[in-house]
């Protein structure tokens, strides 16, 4: 009976029980498409710097990542080139030989980062072949270089011409070498757009005078969550006394931290949002409480129990809170969906802005279900809280003076 | 026997600003099977009377014995109790639910006594019968005139069989000919159902058709009248 009364009470005001369900649509929507974005946002820069370079965790000898030099550049044994066979969450195992350089060409230099790759592994895993914007990817042992667009831009270089690079080897070695220029390649990531050049393997290791060496090993694994277990299996496989295990945490604790302040930032927003949220449902809420009132008051005088008359005021608040919350889950999917696909993109001081902190200023919307079902049930929970209110007022309520308002 | 008594009631509104004393010592004394009208200018205190018997509201000062039950010592969850299985409501404005059907709205209070599905419909038809709405039973109250709305306020209040009908103004919204048929329908219940009517009223219609009339004059009773059975 009381599920009757509440049923049918929310379709005898149809245009109430609309805006009451808009207010929760429109809130569900919101908070949604805000939280997608902004996580979107950060996998998006995340997957950019991580996935497509350093790798969710990479090993080095013990100390390298404190003082990255390439002395601490360490062999390649067999042992490490079977880790993937040994660890099936390892997708690939990509060594590396990195250090800085002078680069130069004619009246211009500028400091790079040489990175000596092995090609095919390097491609299977970031899809640099993908990101050539000109020219060719490079062979295994060719001596020649993939330069990235804004190295080449500082340096005035085009294809096929010729950098020099100036930097000082293992244990001292002078290390100096001239590779044509055989593709550009563009990266999202500002930062490595302006300081990337790429050698194959064997090539950057005799430039740097490592034969052999390599200062990293960053692994590609089948998933996020894999981090954790693979850490942890690597610590138990690998001498530590000899090796660091690292994840991109570590490596990267200033974007962890960027993360963290963002996030802490958007708490506040989020406040202020579903605040905003609130005021508009209890507007509707507290309108709709005073309208029935005199209907309370009767509805109590004629022997209705006021537990039983708040419990049909909450099950309509609560089913309409429940109607407005799915209505806004199903309106949040197309609208995520398009900005997934077609991702925000920022361009003039603002991106300039961004890039200066090496972000690239593109917001794709991150279209995953728990995103659609937090927002949902949060706001669905701040309804189901602010349906206490017309409890509270039937509780209070004096049937004679409702009676006569 | 007697079955409403109130001794010395004395009611004021307003006590911290402007005090009103809506009632000021009624002593009144209602016999079971009554069909009584309480009369009175406006502001005399007859619905504050009605709602302190009813256990709407509660005196400030005096004793109010209903049933034999003293209500003004009950609980507010005993008087809610108490109002849904002793007392039925006939209002001004009719107070039907506007999102039930005549039918549910007379099943209503049998409801909320938890009475058996076959005996609400039983009642609930046969009292609407009784009201003249037989082929009004599905609709709902926006759907039905004034007259025939108050027709389904009195089926409610007539449905748990209570002791006692209060009814506030209840032609006061009504013309001649739904007055007329009213106030047939009441007396007749009164005297088949054995129920004892109790009315405010400005109607001289109604007070025409009341067996005893007790008028009001500022918060006290001034006159009592009982006349012959009809």
């Amino acid at each position: 009976m009381l599920f009757r009364l509440a049923w049918r009470n929310i379709w005898r005001n149809k245009r109430r029980t609309a805006i009451t369900a808009a207010s929760i649509l429109f809130a569900v929507l919101f908070a949604t498409f805000m939280e997608s974005i902004q996580k979107g946002a950060w996998d998006h820069m995340i997957n950019s710097v991580v996935n497509y370079y350093y790798g969710y965790v990479q090993v080095h000898e013990k100390g390298y990542w404190d003082e990255q030099t390439i002395d601490k550049a360490f062999p390649l044994a067999d042992s490490l080139k079977q880790l993937q066979e040994k660890t099936p969450e390892i997708r690939q195992v990509l060594p590396r030989i990195e250090s800085f350089a002078l680069a130069s060409t004619g009246d211009h230099t500028s400091g790079v980062m040489v990175v000596g790759i092995d090609p095919q592994v390097e491609d299977a895993m970031t899809n640099l072949s993908g990101r050539i914007s000109e020219g060719r990817y490079l062979e295994d042992n060719e001596e020649a270089a993939l330069v990235a667009e804004g190295v080449a831009e500082n340096l005035g270089l085009s294809l096929g011409d010729t950098i020099v690079l100036i930097s000082q080897g293992y244990h001292g070695v002078n290390a100096a070498g001239k590779y044509p220029i055989k593709g550009m390649v563009h990266f999202g990531s500002p930062e490595l757009n302006k300081q990337m050049v790429y050698l194959p393997l064997p090539v950057a290791q005799y430039f740097y005078g490592a034969t052999g060496l390599v200062t990293s090993l960053a692994l590609q694994l089948d998933s996020q969550d894999d981090i954790k277990p693979v850490v942890k299996v690597l610590n138990s496989k690998l001498d530590t006394s000899t090796y660091e295990v690292m994840d991109w945490k570590d490596l990267l604790p200033d974007l962890v931290e960027a993360k963290t302040v963002d996030s802490a930032g958007n708490v506040i927003v989020y406040i202020i949002l579903y605040l905003i949220i609130a005021f508009g449902i209890f507007g509707t809420i507290l309108m709709m409480s005073k309208e029935r009132e005199y209907e309370f008051g009767v509805l109590i005088s004629i022997g209705m129990h006021r537990w039983q008359l708040a419990l049909a005021v909450w099950m309509e608040v609560i089913m309409l809170g429940l109607f407005g919350a799915l209505l806004g889950i199903l309106a949040s999917i197309p609208l995520v969906w398009y900005f997934h696909v077609n991702p925000l993109r920022f361009s003039g001081d603002y991106a300039a802005a961004m890039e200066k902190f090496g972000f690239e200023a593109i917001f794709p919307a991150n279209f995953e279900a728990h995103i659609f079902l937090t927002q949902a049930l949060l706001v669905f929970v701040i309804t189901a809280i602010l349906a206490m209110y017309p409890i509270f007022k039937i509780r209070k309520l004096k049937p004679v003076q409702a009676m006569r308002a | 026997m007697k079955v409403i008594t109130t001794k010395g009631v004395v009611k004021i509104y307003n006590p911290d600003k402007i005090p009103v004393k809506a009632l000021n010592g009624v002593d009144l004394e209602i016999s079971e099977g009554e069909f009584t009208a309480i009369v009175g200018p406006s502001g005399s205190g007859k619905t504050t009377l009605l709602n302190i018997i009813g256990g709407l509201d509660r005196p400030d000062e005096g004793d109010v014995e209903v049933g034999g039950h003293d209500i003004d010592a009950m609980s507010d969850n005993k008087l809610i109790d108490f109002r849904k299985e002793h007392i039925g409501f006939v209002f001004q404005a009719y107070n039907l639910i506007p999102v039930l059907t005549a039918r549910e709205n007379v099943e209503f209070v049998m409801l909320l006594q938890n009475r058996p599905k076959e005996e609400r419909h039983g009642r609930a038809e046969e009292l609407l019968r009784a009201v003249g709405l037989e082929d009004k039973m599905d609709k709902r109250p926006s759907e039905l005139s004034g007259g025939q709305q108050q027709r389904v306020a009195v089926a409610r209040a007539l449905a748990p069989k209570p002791d006692f009908i209060l009814a506030d103004e209840p032609t006061a919204n009504l013309d001649s000919k739904s007055t007329a048929n009213l106030l047939d329908l009441m007396a007749q219940l009164n005297k088949e159902e054995k129920v004892t009517f109790i009315f405010s009223t400005h109607d001289q219609r109604v007070i025409d058709r009341a067996r005893r009339v007790v008028t009001l004059v500022d918060g006290k009773v001034a006159t009592d009248e009982v006349r012959e059975s009809e």
